[in-house]
């Protein structure tokens, strides 16, 4: 090549390179129209809410590309869009008709599955035995309806599918609406299915093999996953959003930088403090919901002393500076669940708060009555996994105890270990989350505070008394006898809260903040994100 | 003398294999516990137990190993579902593009501030190349990262979002060797290279900040050293001029320490790659070895200590080669 036409061609390059930006930011700027960023701290581990230790955000994955028989209508909260516990609508179900023991679905006719399969009743019988036979949270979470045998999954004929109930029970249609009872395409995940793996995990692991709203394109653990829009799907009307693009940032200054730059659309795990400071500066629009059905709690091991004494349990409630860890720990970002008046009424509503407040004469008093007038030495464990408000809230908590004499040394758990620490039961004192998808007191009760001891019973509390009102209200609650139902909640709301064995201390919130020009967001159970009725511009 | 190094290595790849091995089994924690999920009970647990073979006795969990790690499957992770042989293979390049660029980075600049500052000792060049080695080296690098990306991205706006290796709307250019600066050159898509190329200057930056310090001291005081020897002397006296002085005979002499040096370097800052990755969402093995450990996921911890002690045997090899090249006086002693 002579020098000339070098420098000529040199010349080409670099005018494409001047003018070409132009044309790229014009696709850019298309695809940024049609397309949702989201930036989270961490992403799925699994597809298929079904597979074996699937992590939360892999709910959401679920939620977004699967459909299940019905889903909950849409009621307004505080100005928030807030799923209707009471209202059920169809999803791919088009007829619902429940009978004293059983409920049958027809299923919509044009319904399909991604790769265009029409979905039949068979399909949803595979899908529900799958549920209740895999083992592991799934069937765990189908159980709590009362749903736990394949036989309780008739099929009538091709479009029509009967669920017999176990017993009178109704948690049952309500675990119908959640995530696990998903709809899957059986033909599709059983071609896939191997001899050790007869229900195809493997397979749906890494696809989706469903016909939900959206389809996951693309997933690369622990980067990003991309998903798009279904536009055959049936279950409800077309999501405004084509595409979605869910990249994991794990500093959360960095996303919170990205939701400022504009560059991302929505974040909800952002510390409290920062949710604050952006609720302050305008730019961006805030949500905050309480956790339904969710408390953190300050939980005593009721089986060994001195937490077995309930002097000492009523001196740790009496000492706790609630506000302080409102104000500190939360930024107001959630509802206290302490400091009733002392005359209010008993409500039929879980959570409700507590009578007691910070007192520390009377914590000492009680302490002293208790046989402890110089206190005594404890350990208060916490889930270093959300040391964001574990931490402060336990050195509050460690400082206010030091008060009245109770000398504490605060345990860090890692997050991989603190579930194996929790479920041995032999921590004496340690504050924890516990939140149902269903919300109803009685769930909350069963699993918290009933003497079956379950393992979210982490305090191991027996009270009859308790079990026999949980036992009431869950009968009453089937059979629909409001008046007993009423009594039978206020009955083991107001002994667990004489019997003190874990001290609610507040309701957190579910906090989204996203751009101006997105809008739709909605309050579900499970607290992820709907993308079927989010909007962008 | 190569083949030789690399019979040497054999041993303790062995002992690395069994170490990591009973390392990971001696982590608190329980893997069945964890991917249990929330509200498994103990049946749950002893099912997933069983299901990830973790009920088998130490010695034959460890047969099981040995005998997959021979066949190249290094296991399958929890965490991200995926085989760990693939992963790694996935994300390794991601790493070593974003380290060798920062050790790049430390070089240029590193290099010719020791070589100055030697020259010059006691001048304000000497004292900024002081300044600057120990500032770099006293930040930590998670600090920098989030400085740098504060100033650049948030407040000024020239930087791209810190998002990982490419721009949320591109996508990767056709896999070729894993270096995406690379990879887009030779599919020619410019677009590609230039959103790689954005996204990589600022973690480069803060791992080569971070790397400044050991190679410019270094650099410094091995020149000091040779410029003040006999044949330094003696090529000033006869007239050389003062580049070639300095360039071709003092800086060869003086290059064999920092070349160790580098070495040293490269390797740590494989280590600190972990802390960048995490500020930049970068999805390299670091990152990916910090989730796996802290879910107790054992597979791509032992796949990750395997590779970098795979990678260290081979850097080891490499610096020994280029010593050779750099000084005549091992070829003889070989």
């Amino acid at each position: 090549m002579k020098r000339r036409d070098f420098l000529k061609s040199t010349a080409a390059v670099a005018g494409g390179m001047v003018t070409a930006p132009a044309i790229w930011s014009a696709a850019k700027a298309q695809a940024r129209q049609e397309t949702l960023l989201i930036v989270s701290e961490s992403g799925p581990n699994n597809i298929d809410i079904h597979g074996v230790g699937t992590n939360v955000p892999g709910y959401e994955v679920s939620w977004n590309c699967y459909d299940r028989l019905i889903s909950h209508e849409m009621k307004t909260v505080n100005g928030v869009p807030y799923y209707d516990r009471d209202k059920f609508k169809m999803e791919l179900a088009e007829d619902m008709n429940v009978g004293d023991m059983s409920a049958t679905f027809k299923l919509k006719k044009n319904a399909t599955f991604h790769d265009g399969t029409p979905v039949k009743a068979k399909d949803v019988k595979w899908s529900l035995d799958r549920a209740v036979t895999v083992g592991g949270f799934p069937t765990f979470q189908m159980g709590a309806g009362s749903l736990t045998k394949p036989e309780q999954f008739v099929v009538v004929d091709d479009h029509t599918i009967r669920v017999d109930f176990l017993r009178k029970d109704r948690l049952t249609i309500p675990d119908l609406a959640v995530i696990v009872p998903a709809i899957y395409n059986s033909e599709l995940v059983k071609k896939n299915a191997t001899e050790k793996d007869p229900w195809g995990l493997e397979y749906t692991k890494l696809n989706t093999a469903g016909g939900g709203a959206y389809r996951v394109v693309s997933w690369t653990a622990g980067t990003e996953v991309i998903l798009e829009r279904n536009d055959n799907w049936k279950g409800g009307p077309l999501p405004k959003v084509r595409r979605v693009v869910w990249r994991m940032v794990p500093s959360s200054g960095n996303r919170r930088a990205l939701l400022e730059r504009g560059d991302a659309d929505i974040s909800y795990d952002l510390p409290n403090k920062d949710f604050v400071e952006l609720k302050s500066h305008g730019k961006l629009d805030i949500i905050s919901t309480p956790y339904s059905n969710g408390i953190q709690y300050l939980g005593m091991n009721v089986t060994k002393p001195p937490f077995d004494n309930l002097k000492v349990r009523q001196a740790v409630a009496y000492a706790i500076p609630y506000q302080k860890i409102m104000d500190a720990v939360l930024f107001g970002l959630s509802k206290p669940m302490f400091g009733a008046p002392a005359n209010a009424p008993t409500e039929v509503a879980w959570p409700q708060p507590h009578k007691f407040n910070t007192d520390i004469a009377k914590a000492k008093q009680l302490l002293a009555e208790a046989g402890y007038p110089n206190g005594f030495e404890t350990t208060l464990s916490f889930d270093l996994g959300f040391a964001g408000v574990n931490e402060p809230l336990c050195v509050l908590t460690q400082e206010a105890l030091g008060q009245i004499g109770i000398k504490v040394t605060i345990n860090k758990i890692p997050g991989a270990t603190w579930r194996t620490e929790l479920n041995k039961k032999v921590l004496p004192l340690y504050t924890n989350v516990f939140s149902g998808w269903l919300d109803y007191p009685e769930y909350f009760f069963i699993w918290c505070y009933h003497g079956k001891n379950s393992i979210f019973n982490t305090m191991s509390y027996k009270s009859p008394q308790v079990d026999g009102f949980v036992d009431g209200a869950v009968t009453a609650a089937a059979e629909g006898n409001k008046a007993a139902y009423d009594k039978d909640v206020k009955g083991f709301v107001d002994q667990a809260f004489a019997d003190m064995p874990r001290i609610p201390l507040f309701q957190p919130y579910v906090n989204v903040a996203m751009q101006k020009n997105v809008s739709g967001y909605q309050y579900w159970f499970h607290r992820r994100l709907d993308y079927r009725a989010l909007v962008k511009g | 003398m190569v083949f030789k190094r690399m019979l040497l290595a054999v041993p303790s790849l062995i002992g690395v294999v069994i170490v990591t091995f009973l390392l990971t089994r001696a982590l608190p924690g329980d893997p069945a516990a964890y991917f249990a999920g929330p509200a498994a009970d103990k049946v749950a647990i002893e099912q997933i137990r069983v299901k990830l073979g973790l009920d088998q006795p130490l010695i034959v969990q460890f047969g099981r190993y040995v005998n997959d790690l021979v066949r190249g499957d290094l296991g399958q992770s929890l965490t991200t579902g995926q085989p760990v042989a693939t992963e790694i293979r996935n994300r390794l390049p991601a790493s070593a593009e974003l380290t060798l660029l920062g050790l790049i980075v430390a070089m240029v600049i590193a290099i010719p501030l020791g070589i100055l500052a030697a020259t010059r000792p006691g001048s304000w060049v000497d004292h900024t190349c002081r300044v600057v080695a120990t500032a770099g080296v006293s930040l930590p690098v998670f600090f920098l990262g989030l400085i740098l990306v504060y100033v650049f991205y948030y407040l000024l706006g020239w930087s791209p979002a810190p998002l990982g290796r490419l721009d949320v709307f591109y996508s990767a250019p056709p896999h070729a060797t894993g270096f995406y600066l690379i990879d887009s050159l030779i599919a020619g898509n410019f677009e590609s290279f230039r959103s790689s190329a954005s996204q990589l200057i600022l973690p480069a930056m803060t791992l080569g900040i971070f790397a400044l310090a050991p190679i410019a001291r270094m650099t410094r005081a091995s020149m000091l050293a040779v410029l003040g020897s006999d044949f330094v002397r003696t090529a000033r006296a006869s007239g050389l001029t003062p580049y070639t002085v300095i360039i071709t005979y003092a800086f060869r002499n003086a290059m064999l320490p920092v070349v160790t040096t580098l070495g040293m370097v490269f390797s740590f800052l494989l280590g600190a790659n972990v802390l960048v990755e995490k500020v930049f969402a970068w999805p390299g093995i670091g990152s990916y070895a910090v989730e796996a450990l802290i879910a107790s996921d054992f597979a791509p911890v032992q796949g990750f200590v395997l590779t970098m002690a795979i990678m260290y045997v081979a850097l080891n090899l490499l610096i020994d080669i280029l010593y050779v090249l750099i000084d005549p006086r091992m070829r003889i002693e070989a």
